[in-house]
């Protein structure tokens, strides 16, 4: 079917089309998902699963044996979960913080990627959560972090940060799965509506709760979406600045920086978006939506890391000047580490992935060009992921004590904590692809008769 | 009583114009479905506004003052713990908490009065009875409207439907 081929030049700034009628945009976006499974699906599918595994494998080996089973030591006391929760957690703040931010500055051209992008949001952040729990000593002990009446007595730490963790993501997950949910109860009614099959008629009906459309309806809907909107930013915020709270609340050189919270939440936003690019490239040629997701949409995305890339920039030469300018010995001599010490190759290549390498978006021609925004963001998020390890690192292998500095050494299981969740969450991602609209249809409806394209 | 009649339209310009019109004419319009949020419906349609952020304001600090008092009962009283020094009331910190479940409170009062105010979930109701109704959520704009008690009226209200563009007016029967 050709509905919504793309034309060039673009007719409309935000849909790639001479005309989008409601019809189309509904087909477009509803009918992959009742047309029979295709074979690209299937062999994305088939390879998600042995990641699957593997991250099973992992937990249990990890439940198993303990933590020994990673390169952690008495000196490098965290790895790999505590880096990956950052990094995931990183990844799933963007998602409402774009879709937030973007609708209260009301910037139209959210429409066309907040749907995937809230979706990414709850993946990221579920697989966050497992990381916490399985960096614990004895993991069959985290409910211990909730109050509640026990025969021991015992309440919570209020003032440890581990505290503020559960209660962030635990508030954020729940919160995102509203947000999310709220804004897609009329595209399931959409859905609940072109469904052929009784099946897909009860399981869509059910979840859209009755849903007609009607204008006290969307009124009331507006209200509540906007309302949480504007909640769901510092919500946001607040979340990655508990995150970085875990580091800057300590005394450690290279931790116990003002900046911490604020460095946190850019540079969760810059992996996310980052993220954002590459789901929207793989959206767009998954599912046909040339039309939806335009190459402008890509140019406004590509200006939005750049920015944060020089937001990320300025943090970094904060914590060297603040190093330098603090005077203490052990700041500097961090300093020094991370250019010239164990890691220094890593840093040195986080430095290139999220500081040099993304000024190429200055040029228009880079913005404009899929290739090129998929490699800067894939270099985004590998420079993101070293950040992240490295701040773990590099401050516990070289801390006040010369004789305690060690150096982290990475096992198999150090790899596999690293690589099979990706694939957890590629398969999640398939599986939302098959059963929820990707793209919010109702706001691209607007979208399009404002941009008279309909 | 009569029945009030639906009126289907292939664009928002003609369901505005038919819902001046009804209003002008003395009948009463009762709601409109479309596929995607219109302005300017909700005075013609009398629509107000709700209480919606009242409800997240009010459950969100509720909830938020709740874990204030649970951290100072269970710090202060229950088990107190004297970590370095610091006052066993140590508010500052304990802002966090309350801070973060107080949004998703919010959010959740939020949305049990959208609800509440919408009347859902409600699974079934006698519009989705109506052939063509369904295309409500997808490229096509219905107003629901009543006229007076009598037949004539109806008709009248019918002939008005009709001269605005609507494409097919339908009597909604009570089951």
């Amino acid at each position: 079917m050709a509905v919504l081929e793309h034309v060039s030049p673009p007719p409309h700034r935000w849909i790639a089309a001479e005309r989008a009628s409601d019809v189309e945009v509904t087909q477009a976006v509803a009918d992959p998902i009742f047309a029979p499974v295709g074979r690209a699906w299937w062999i994305a599918f088939a390879a998600t699963i042995p990641f699957v595994l593997w991250l099973v494998v992992t937990i249990v080996w990890i439940f198993y044996r303990g933590i020994g089973i990673w390169g952690v030591n008495s000196t490098v006391v965290w790895g790999f979960a505590i880096a990956n929760y950052v990094w995931w957690i990183g990844i799933g703040n963007a998602g409402t913080l774009i879709s937030a931010m973007l609708l209260l500055t009301r910037q139209r051209w959210r429409a066309s990627i907040n749907r995937f992008a809230e979706a990414m949001t709850l993946f990221a952040v579920a697989i966050a959560g497992i990381m916490p729990i399985i960096h614990l000593g004895r993991p069959l002990y985290f409910y211990w972090l909730a109050p509640y009446p026990n025969t021991m007595t015992l309440w919570p730490q209020w003032r440890s940060a581990l505290v503020w963790d559960f209660w962030s993501i635990l508030s954020y997950l729940l919160f995102s799965i509203l947000f999310w949910y709220i804004s897609l109860v009329p595209d399931l009614a959409t859905m609940r509506d072109r469904a052929v099959t009784r099946g897909g008629q009860v399981l869509y009906g059910m979840f859209a709760l009755g849903w007609q459309g009607s204008a006290r309806q969307w009124r009331r809907l507006e209200t509540v979406h906007t309302t949480m909107a504007a909640l769901g930013v510092p919500l946001v915020c607040s979340v990655h600045s508990i995150v970085g709270l875990d580091f800057a609340a300590s005394l450690m050189p290279g931790w116990a920086e003002s900046i911490f919270p604020p460095y946190f939440v850019v540079g969760a936003m810059y992996s996310g978006f980052g993220m954002v690019v590459l789901l929207a490239v793989a959206f767009r040629w998954g599912l046909r939506l040339e039309a939806i997701i335009t190459r402008n949409h890509f140019e406004v995305m590509g200006k939005v890391l750049l920015m944060a890339s020089i937001v990320m920039g300025y943090s970094y030469a904060s914590e060297w000047f603040m190093a330098w300018y603090g005077g203490r010995h052990v700041d500097r001599d961090l300093t020094a580490f991370l250019f010239t010490g164990s890691y220094a190759p890593l840093y040195w290549g986080q430095l290139f992935c999220n500081v040099l390498a993304p000024q190429a978006l200055w040029f228009r021609a880079v913005r404009r060009s899929l290739p090129a925004l998929v490699v800067i963001s894939i270099l985004i998020n590998v420079g993101m992921g070293l950040e992240r390890i490295l701040i773990v690192w590099n401050t516990l292998s070289h801390a006040y004590m010369p004789s305690l500095w060690h150096v982290f050494k990475m096992t198999f299981w150090d790899w596999s904590i690293l690589i099979a969740p990706l694939g957890l969450f590629a398969f999640m991602f398939l599986l939302f692809v098959r059963l929820v609209p990707s793209i919010a249809m109702y706001d691209v409806r607007r979208l399009t008769h404002e941009e008279h394209a309909s | 009583m009569t029945a009030p009649l639906l009126a289907e339209f292939a664009d928002p310009d003609s369901l505005r114009v038919a819902l001046d019109r009804v209003g002008h004419d003395g009948h009463r319009a009762i709601e409109a479905f479309t596929p995607y949020p219109i302005e300017g419906l909700d005075v013609p349609l009398g629509i107000g506004p709700s209480r919606i952020r009242l409800a997240m304001l009010v459950g969100g600090l509720a909830v938020a003052a709740f874990a204030f008092a649970l951290q100072y009962y269970s710090a202060v009283f229950a088990y107190p713990i004297n970590s370095g020094g610091r006052p066993l009331n140590s508010w500052p910190v304990f802002l966090l908490v309350p801070f973060e479940v107080g949004i998703f409170s919010a959010a959740l009062a939020g949305i049990l009065a959208f609800l509440w105010s919408c009347r859902l979930p409600r699974l079934h109701d006698p519009l989705f009875a109506i052939p063509g109704f369904e295309r409500a959520t997808q490229d096509r704009f219905f107003l629901l409207a009543t006229a007076d008690n009598n037949d004539d009226a109806t008709l009248a209200l019918r002939h008005l439907l009709e001269e605005a563009g609507a494409l097919v007016v339908t009597e909604v029967r009570q089951p």
